[in-house]
């Protein structure tokens, strides 16, 4: 019973790594630029509705719907003010230029916020659970997430399938000079591509800040999880991470089972027998 | 009557070297000019500075009596330029359908709507769904035309259409020309093909190591002319076998396909005296 309670809870971790890791995704599939600063600005997130709650009398829901379009706003400025200039420059500097980003902002949390420990508190939600046996229940927390993540990547599977803009971002993706022969301003889609990355790492962050406790050094680690869902689902696949995300989240809750030393290690385990086996990962992405 | 694109003195580097120098040329409403020369002439780069892709180092072109040369090539599409480049450049991952969507982006509204297109080419109707990475390089270009039209152009640039595809394939897109022409869209054709250009042009301009040598009605010009304005051949002193020698190649101009294209245009010329004699 035990067993099956780890599957379950395994399954519903795997839809958080495939939230987180879409944006990585995204980015990489649309401009091939690498984000090493994509799990320190999912921390960005957190320590930012953890400001709206401390400061405002607003709950965790408000800043929610404060925080995310705030990071899409971002997303959109960093894109056009710093990162698109450093891909002019060669796709090693957009490396240099993230990991940068990553190491400002760790230490300016720091700064700003000490390196205690914090959560975002999420009342009932993460303290209820559905009891779906005798032994087995899930927290409502851990199902709305995974619920989020299948309808936020039904939603970008849908924008970038059924939608001018979404036809132009995988254009562009494919070949920018002809999508800008065609009409396209490529620093705005590329900039589009960035906000919704940034909106959807903005609403892993929260989710990761509610279910487990953060620090501003924390963002790393999380990037691990992320490149690890990505690789295991395939690079460029929308569905594929979701799945890579789900096998991550299983190793680490059938490895915790075994042994809890093992939760991590579970997922390293399967990350490098896939980039041994199946590199190309579990489903690859479209053709071309 | 003042023409649709005025181009003046138009000078274009690639870095060191000049590929376009000081050209002058003008394309009438509804009119189809086009712009011949040997691999390397700079014809390419000649199109793609009007398209926007490159800048010009000086020289203006005007659209309609509009200076354009400062704007990028993305928003060149909204004032109606719009370019079928060299090598095809469909979007590999999108369906036949979408890349004819793309076109609908900036476009403009007019006639041409991917359905339109699907009736000029009826094999595409049926093969709508096929991503275009399966497609042959002939389908290719026409989606990659289709996805032109679609902008509603008012003046569509053509980038060497026949390149890499065999013959056959070459004449039966040409041959789809004349409709293109009749919906009232203004064509600048770049070719190496000279008896294909000859035969849809209604005036030529002949490039010469980025310079202009020749230009004039294909009627009127005797093809010794062409010839030897296409080749460089000056008087009869420089032996036929120095062209590859002094045509300029930038690198823009090299292409792996420009070995089999190349033997294509010499052959061409011969082609062309038949075509005008019959």
């Amino acid at each position: 019973m035990n067993w099956l309670n780890a599957l379950v809870q395994g399954i519903l971790l795997g839809g958080l790594y495939a939230l987180f890791a879409c944006g990585l995704s995204l980015m990489f599939g649309v401009m091939r630029i690498v984000n090493l600063a994509h799990g320190d600005f999912a921390v960005l997130a957190a320590f930012g509705a953890y400001l709206v709650i401390s400061s405002t009398p607003l709950g965790t829901l408000a800043a929610t719907v404060v925080v995310i379009p705030l990071f899409a706003l971002l997303g959109y400025v960093l894109q056009r003010g710093l990162i698109q200039r450093a891909l002019t420059v060669g796709p090693l500097s957009t490396l240099l230029v993230t990991f940068g980003l990553s190491i400002i902002i760790q230490n300016l949390l720091l700064q700003a916020f000490s390196a205690d420990t914090r959560s975002l508190p999420a009342g009932s939600l993460a303290s209820a659970s559905l009891r779906l046996s005798g032994q087995i229940s899930v927290s409502y927390l851990a199902v709305l997430t995974f619920a989020l993540a299948v309808v936020v990547l039904l939603g970008l599977q849908g924008f970038l399938s059924r939608t001018a803009l979404g036809r132009m971002l995988r254009a562009t993706s494919d070949d920018r000079e002809a999508a800008s022969l065609v009409g396209a301003d490529t620093r705005h889609v590329y900039a589009v591509a960035t906000a919704i990355a940034f909106a959807t790492v903005a609403l892993a962050g929260l989710l990761f800040a509610m279910r487990s406790s953060f620090d501003p050094s924390i963002g790393p680690t999380r990037l691990l999880f992320a490149f690890e869902a990505v690789v295991i689902g395939g690079l460029g696949s929308l569905w594929g991470t979701l799945v890579g995300g789900m096998v991550l989240g299983l190793a680490q809750t059938l490895g915790a089972q075994i042994d809890p030393a093992l939760t991590l290690l579970g997922g390293h385990l399967i990350f490098l027998a896939v980039l041994a086996f199946r590199p190309q990962g579990l489903i690859a992405a479209r053709s071309g | 009557m003042s023409a649709l694109l005025e181009v003046d003195g138009l000078t274009v580097h690639h870095g060191q070297l000049a590929a376009v120098v000081s050209v002058d040329l003008s394309v009438e409403q509804g009119e189809t000019l086009a712009v011949i020369g040997a691999n390397g002439a700079g014809k390419s780069t000649l199109l793609r500075t009007i398209a926007g892709v490159l800048r010009p180092t000086t020289g203006t072109i005007r659209l309609a009596g509009r200076d354009v040369t400062r704007l990028p090539a993305h928003r060149r599409v909204a004032e109606g330029i719009s370019l079928v480049p060299e090598g095809r450049r469909l979007f590999e991952s999108l369906t036949v359908e979408e890349n004819l969507l793309t076109g609908e982006y900036r476009g403009r509204p007019g006639p041409w709507t991917p359905a339109r297109v699907m009736e000029l080419f009826e094999w595409m109707g049926p093969r709508r769904r096929q991503v275009s990475a399966q497609l042959s390089g002939g389908e290719q270009q026409a989606v990659a035309i289709g996805r032109a039209l679609v902008a509603n152009p008012r003046l569509l640039l053509l980038d060497e259409l026949s390149l890499g595809l065999a013959p056959i394939v070459v004449r039966q897109i040409y041959q789809r020309l004349p409709e293109i022409i009749s919906s009232g869209t203004t064509v600048l054709l770049v070719e190496q093909d000279v008896a294909q250009a000859m035969r849809v042009a209604g005036r030529v301009q002949c490039l010469l190591e980025g310079r202009t040598v020749l230009a004039g009605r294909p009627a009127e010009l005797a093809l010794a002319d062409v010839e030897r304005a296409y080749f460089g051949l000056r008087t009869g002193s420089d032996p036929p076998g120095d062209r590859a020698e002094s045509a300029p190649a930038g690198p823009a101009q090299a292409r792996p396909a420009s070995a089999p294209t190349d033997d294509q245009a010499v052959a061409q010329p011969s082609g062309a005296v038949e075509g005008t004699a019959s």
